[in-house]
């Protein structure tokens, strides 16, 4: 079929889920965005920050922390790997590391306004308090008996991804504990 | 139960996946008999104090950890990369 | 009856309320056990066993005699207790163990039949005959002893989990936990602070006493006034800590919403995990009763809770009171009684040599039996000089205290005998990381308790690294606390120490008679301490029984164990979150809507939900749609969305070393370009997973597993690359969601591909098992020509946001080439003709030889499992392997899970000659067709077996054949 006959429409993992308003919080589909996991090979730690640094701005993250500014960020995202969140990785980059598209593997979803905290707190074991997990901290966890990370971008705005095949599930379990928490605000 | 993970710090028992004693690391040669092989694959002690355990942080990080736990009281000791123990070179 | 006085009750806010159907009116601030004492109402249950008349006891969560159902329907909430059970306009609540009703309980008989109910007499009474315990018995002592009952639908209301982190909780909101947490508190820790009550302040809120110059009880809403306004303090009011558990973890559970009538979606309540770097037990101490004649009327009260419903309720729970005790608590019990206005009938002490100045009738002695016969009547005093009998419709009683120690003991710790306090007292470290403060720790002064909490609180934050600073404690009552140990008055009939559960001082001597001597059989034996209270009234008083009647000291008898939960805990509120959809996550492929949309049923697939068939028009059941589909495989071209199976992207300089260590077969070798089907061993030798992996670079290949195994598969290679192979310079990358997958599959496959690739394909640049990039309408795609089917077919990835799309195109593209959709029916009828195994046939105790891929095992490399596949049972000529199987008998049907027998052998356990895995109807052959595992099963083709299905009474005969009825060449794969 010819390219200008075959025109396959992209669909967000959250499409017809998100957004979602209940009390002071929103959940809302983060725009879509390149996503590349990055494995340096044996060695190639040192390397692989500098290129990292000359191609998009940003160090490679110690654990739990992500580097970067918005449109460009690198997230700490398992042992010995981070995500690449904005850019098209640089080619350069994979003499150094694994380089693996995770564009479409992720639902990505942002949290916030006053209760954002709560409303988590009845999804994941993580120590969330602001003390313990500050801007620019980010996790692995289990969110909702699902593998996910978590993101403090703000005071009351977190990053959350899960699998893209469980949008659902996350969007179901948010808008439980979101109720709940405005609920209980007006008891 | 908590594990502090090397990697992510203190997290909740949930996020670990737990296989069994520490020794499965020690794989033996391929050659290296029935006898060693049966022990690597089956025989396993119980015992009443420290054992090395690992356990996976599925949830979290993905590392594989050995973790020094007393069975008698569940006090954790230590926690250790299992790449670490077995000396990866990198 | 209600009395003047400015208790924490609010009377311009009256509340209506009913109580087995009858009206009734209370305050703000009551709780119903209050409120019913306000009413009059005394008989508020049936005891367990006996069905004796009972009523309200305590005031606080130990109560064990007033337990109500709340609610109606799915949401009847039985065994709440009413001293904890917060008033609300509109609560209806209803007594228990009664029929007809409360007043005239028909079971009462049980009373009578006291002799027979003994401890133990299940085990004896009933034993004869055997079938009888089953059917009869256990069901009719059921119904006769018991509590509340659970409506037996589900719950609709809802409940809550959450996790909570601190570096101090403190347990508790008395003067000690009050204390605790402010010195925290100021000092900058996070702070959180639970308590039971509604009202925080602990005792303070019952008691008349002043600390730091004003009330206690303004004294302790100052303090929570401070702490409210603190960012690093959460106070948790109406929460119950219920459990200790490993690395400063605890549960609680907290009541949310259950005191507001209409709470619309805030949970019930919610059960939360604390995990707190320290936490302080302030949990105060419970009164004990003493055990004498019939001491569980209605009427017959602790203490403590006859002041705490007169100085916080403003309740008088009787006209005339007589109050009893064997400790300095007693005489303060009167003398608030005395100051609120209510008559006190006699105050009787059991220390040697006691007095009062109280003006007061005074004995120097104790009760020895009371009379009433629906509630208390007359009490009998006994002193030196006789017995005498005084009139009176309430008895306090104060047996002493026990330091609320539960959570001190909840991993395995055993507490220390306080002869000082005659209670035990916990022992520092029995819970890494908590230490006791103030009543709990067996301080019972409150002056003695804010100083404690202070300590406490010092002590953990100064482990903890911090400063905290020197906190001024305030001036409080700090008198003695004076006691003789009294656990039981000597005489004739029966006197309770277990009232929830019904065990007398009689059981535990028959206990000791019978050889039950020690503390746990006693338990077991007369089942003291087992009820919802868990003996928080009884215990110690039921081991000093224990131990006067072994002759041993309370230490030596020692404690029975303390286990979680402190309290009962709602089974809704511990599964909370984890109802309906909560109860795991659902995953959904790309091509979930259009399959909804085209009336497939979806079939959970691990958390998977994947396309059963896609019903057509005119079709009634399932096996139409399927056959059809199968067709369109074998006759034009069928899609089937393969996006679940496990996509594992390995990269780097020895990824091929790693892929021929953890597979039997090599992969090394493997071109760019090409798939190779490869089978993966446990270390133990058996097949663990098997798929197809391709080599896309040169160090870079992706290996496909089944949709079951794609989370284990993926923690064994993280342990191997990690564990057992860190020498190895491999990354592995989950990419199961990245793309979604579609099996294109049968003669038209190629034709319908081509329409759609930007560049055209044919068989010298995708050969069977070929595989590389392809773009569709510029799209990066990549195509692997496999098959699961047999068919000349490929799988097309693209990345999943295009899956939807790609999908419902595919779909139409196959329909107008007389094809379509086929679903896991079709899938798994298509792969049992080519005899491709699933999980089905590798369900963990098969190994290679058993399913005839011996030959794949190389030797010219090591590989996980290697070693122990060698081993000769797992390659004996004698085991169960792979065969395949088709009817031949008069039933034309094979079940998968039946059992094969040879013909004539009875089909018993003895006789077995292997079972069926998977079946199937093969619309292409015309007839069933089955795999299975049989006993030197390769050696039998074409002989006559015997299949029978015990479970589903299905039995025929089969023709052993081989497992690939189709194609055995493979002709259509390659063509």
């Amino acid at each position: 079929m010819a390219e200008s006959e075959l025109n396959l429409i992209a669909t967000p993992p959250c499409a017809g889920l998100l957004p979602l308003s209940i009390g002071t919080v929103t959940a809302s589909e983060e725009p879509s965005c390149a996503l590349t996991s990055i494995a340096p090979y044996r060695g190639q730690e040192g390397a692989l920050s500098d290129a990292l640094k000359n191609a998009h701005g940003m160090a490679w993250p110690k654990p739990g922390r992500m580097t970067g500014k918005a449109g460009a960020r690198a997230l700490w995202f398992g042992q010995g790997q981070a995500l690449l969140v904005g850019p098209a990785p640089d080619a350069g980059l994979a003499r150094h590391a694994a380089l693996t598209d995770q564009s479409d593997a992720w639902a990505m979803v942002r949290l916030s306004g006053a209760g954002a905290q709560d409303v988590l707190a009845r999804l994941t074991p993580l120590d969330l308090r602001r003390g313990s997990f500050k801007r620019g901290h980010t996790a692995r966890t289990e969110i909702a008996h699902m593998m996910g990370s978590l993101t403090r971008l703000g005071e009351e705005a977190f990053l959350i991804l899960v699998f893209r095949s469980m949008a659902a599930t996350l969007a179901h379990d948010l808008e439980t504990a979101m109720q709940s928490v405005a609920a209980r605000k007006r008891l | 139960m908590r594990i502090d993970c090397p990697c992510c710090g203190s997290r909740d028992i949930r996020e670990f996946t737990y296989k069994g004693d520490a020794l499965a690391l020690d794989r033996p040669d391929p050659d290296a008999g029935d006898a060693a092989w049966n022990d690597y694959v089956h025989n396993r002690d119980n015992p009443a104090g420290p054992t090395r355990e690992l356990w996976y942080h599925e949830m979290g990080c993905a590392a594989w950890l050995v973790v020094t736990r007393d069975t008698r009281s569940h006090e954790i000791h230590a926690v250790e990369l299992a790449s670490a123990v077995k000396g990866d070179v990198a | 009856m209600r009395i003047d006085g400015n208790g924490l009750i609010d009377r311009t806010k009256p509340l209506r309320f009913s109580f087995d159907g009858h009206a009734y009116d209370g305050y703000h601030g009551d709780t119903l056990a209050s409120a019913l004492l306000a009413n009059g109402i005394r008989l508020v249950g049936r005891s367990f066993k006996y069905h004796r008349p009972r009523g309200i006891m305590t005031a606080g969560s130990e109560e064990p005699n007033a337990l109500v159902t709340v609610g109606q329907g799915a949401a009847q909430d039985p065994n709440l207790r009413a001293t904890t059970l917060e008033l609300h306009d509109g609560l209806e609540a209803r007594s228990q163990n009664r029929w007809p009703s409360l007043d005239w309980d028909l079971l009462a008989l049980n009373d009578l039949a006291a002799p027979f109910f003994g401890a133990g007499f299940y085990y004896k009474t009933f034993m004869w005959p055997r079938a009888f315990w089953e059917k009869l018995y256990e069901p009719m002592i059921r119904r006769a002893a018991g509590l509340g009952a659970l409506s037996g639908q589900a719950n609709a209301e809802r409940y809550e989990k959450a996790f909570a982190h601190c570096d101090l909780l403190v347990i508790g909101a008395g003067p000690a936990g009050l204390m605790a947490a402010l010195t925290a508190a100021r000092a900058g820790a996070d702070v959180i602070l639970a308590d039971e009550d509604r009202v925080m302040g602990g005792r303070l809120n019952l008691e008349t006493e002043e600390v730091g110059g004003q009330a206690g009880r303004d004294w302790a809403a100052g303090v929570v006034e401070e702490l409210r306004a603190m960012e690093n303090v959460r106070l948790m009011p109406r929460t119950t800590v219920t459990g200790a558990y490993d690395g400063g973890t605890y549960g609680a559970v907290e009541r949310v919403a259950m005191h507001v009538p209409n709470p619309g979606p805030a949970p019930r309540e919610c059960f939360w995990r604390i995990s707190a770097r320290r936490a302080i037990l302030a949990t105060g101490a419970l009164e004990r009763p003493v055990a004498f004649r019939d001491n569980d009327r209605p009427g017959i009260m602790m203490a403590g809770a006859v002041r705490a419903y007169v100085n916080r309720w403003n309740v008088a729970p009787g006209r005339s009171v007589v109050v009893f005790g064997n400790n300095d608590g007693a005489h303060r019990t009167a003398a608030d009684l005395l100051a609120a206005g209510v008559n006190v009938a006699a105050l009787v002490d059991a220390r040697l040599g006691a007095t009062t100045t109280l003006d007061v009738p005074f004995y120097a002695g104790h009760i020895c039996g009371s009379e009433g016969r629906k509630g208390l009547e007359a009490v009998s005093i006994a002193t030196m000089s006789g017995i005498e009998k005084v009139q009176a419709d309430c008895l306090a009683v104060s047996g002493g205290w026990n330091p609320s120690l539960h959570l001190a003991c909840h991993m395995g710790g055993r507490p220390d005998w306080s002869p000082g306090i005659v209670a035990f007292v916990p022992r520092a470290g029995m819970v890494p990381g908590l230490a006791a403060a103030g009543a709990a720790n067996g301080t019972f002064s409150t002056a003695g308790c804010l100083a404690a909490g202070a300590d406490a609180a010092q002590a953990a934050l100064t482990d903890l690294g911090l400063n905290p600073g020197m906190p001024e404690i305030p001036r409080a009552e700090d008198g003695t606390y004076d006691i003789t140990p009294l656990w039981s008055v000597p005489g004739k009939g029966r006197a309770w120490l277990d009232f929830q559960n019904d065990v007398t001082v009689k059981d535990v001597k028959l206990a000791v008679r019978e050889a039950y001597a020690s503390v746990e059989h006693m338990k077991r034996y007369t089942t003291q301490g087992m009820a919802p209270d868990q003996g928080k009234n009884s215990n110690v008083n039921a081991l000093a029984v224990l131990a006067d009647a072994t002759g041993r000291t309370i230490p030596e008898t020692g404690t029975t164990t303390y286990r979680p939960p402190f309290v009962p805990v709602s089974i809704a509120a511990m599964g909370a979150g984890a109802q309906g959809k909560g109860f795991a996550p659902e995953r959904m492929t790309t091509s979930h809507k259009a399959s909804v949309a085209a009336g497939a049923p979806m079939i959970e697939a691990g958390l998977w939900y994947r396309p059963s068939y896609f019903p057509a028009p005119g079709e009634t059941i399932w096996r139409q749609s399927c056959d059809r589909e199968v067709g369109f495989v074998r006759g034009a071209v069928g899609i089937c969305d393969v996006s679940t199976l496990g996509k594992i992207d390995i990269q780097g300089p020895d990824a091929g070393a790693f892929l021929d260590f953890v597979y039997t077969n090599m992969f090394s070798t493997l071109k760019v370009g090409r798939t190779r089907y490869g089978l993966m061993l446990r270390e133990d030798g058996h097949v663990m997973d098997d798929g197809t992996t391709a080599r896309l670079g040169e160090n870079h290949y992706l290996m496909t597993t089944t949709t079951a195994a794609a989370g284990p598969v993926m923690r064994h290679l993280e342990f191997v690359r990690q564990g057992l192979r860190p020498d190895l310079d491999v990354q592995l990358m989950s990419v199961t969601e990245q793309w979604a997958q579609f099996a294109v599959a049968g003669p038209k496959s190629r034709e319908l591909v081509n329409g759609l690739l930007d560049i055209p394909i044919d068989n010298d640049s995708f050969p069977f098992m070929g595989c590389g990039a392809v773009t569709l309408g510029g799209i990066d795609a990549r195509l692997f020509r496999i098959s699961f089917s047999g068919e000349h077919a490929y799988e097309i990835a693209v990345p999943a946001r295009y899956g939807d799309s790609l999908f419902r195109l595919l779909k139409r593209q196959a329909e107008a080439l007389g094809g379509g959709a086929y679903g896991m029916e079709a899938l798994n009828v298509l792969r049992i003709e080519k005899g491709f195994i699933t999980h089905a046939e590798i369900h963990g105790r098969t190994t290679a030889f058993d399913i005839g891929m011996q030959g794949m095992m190389s030797r010219k490399k090591d590989f996980i499992g290697k070693s122990a596949s060698q081993r000769r049972g797992l390659m004996d000529e004698g085991r169960e392997r792979l065969v395949g199987l088709k009817p031949v008998g008069d039933v034309q049907q094979l079940t998968a899970g039946a059992h094969l027998f040879d013909e004539g052998a009875e089909a018993i356990r003895e006789n077995d000659q292997g079972y069926v895995t998977s079946v199937g109807f093969s619309p292409t052959l015309g007839h069933y067709i089955g795999l299975g595992f049989l006993r030197r099963g390769p050696e039998r083709i074409g002989e006559t077996i015997r299949m029978v299905d015990h479970l589903r009474g299905v039995e025929t005969t089969c023709e052993v054949c081989n497992p690939v009825f189709f194609d055995p060449e493979g002709g259509r794969a390659r063509g």
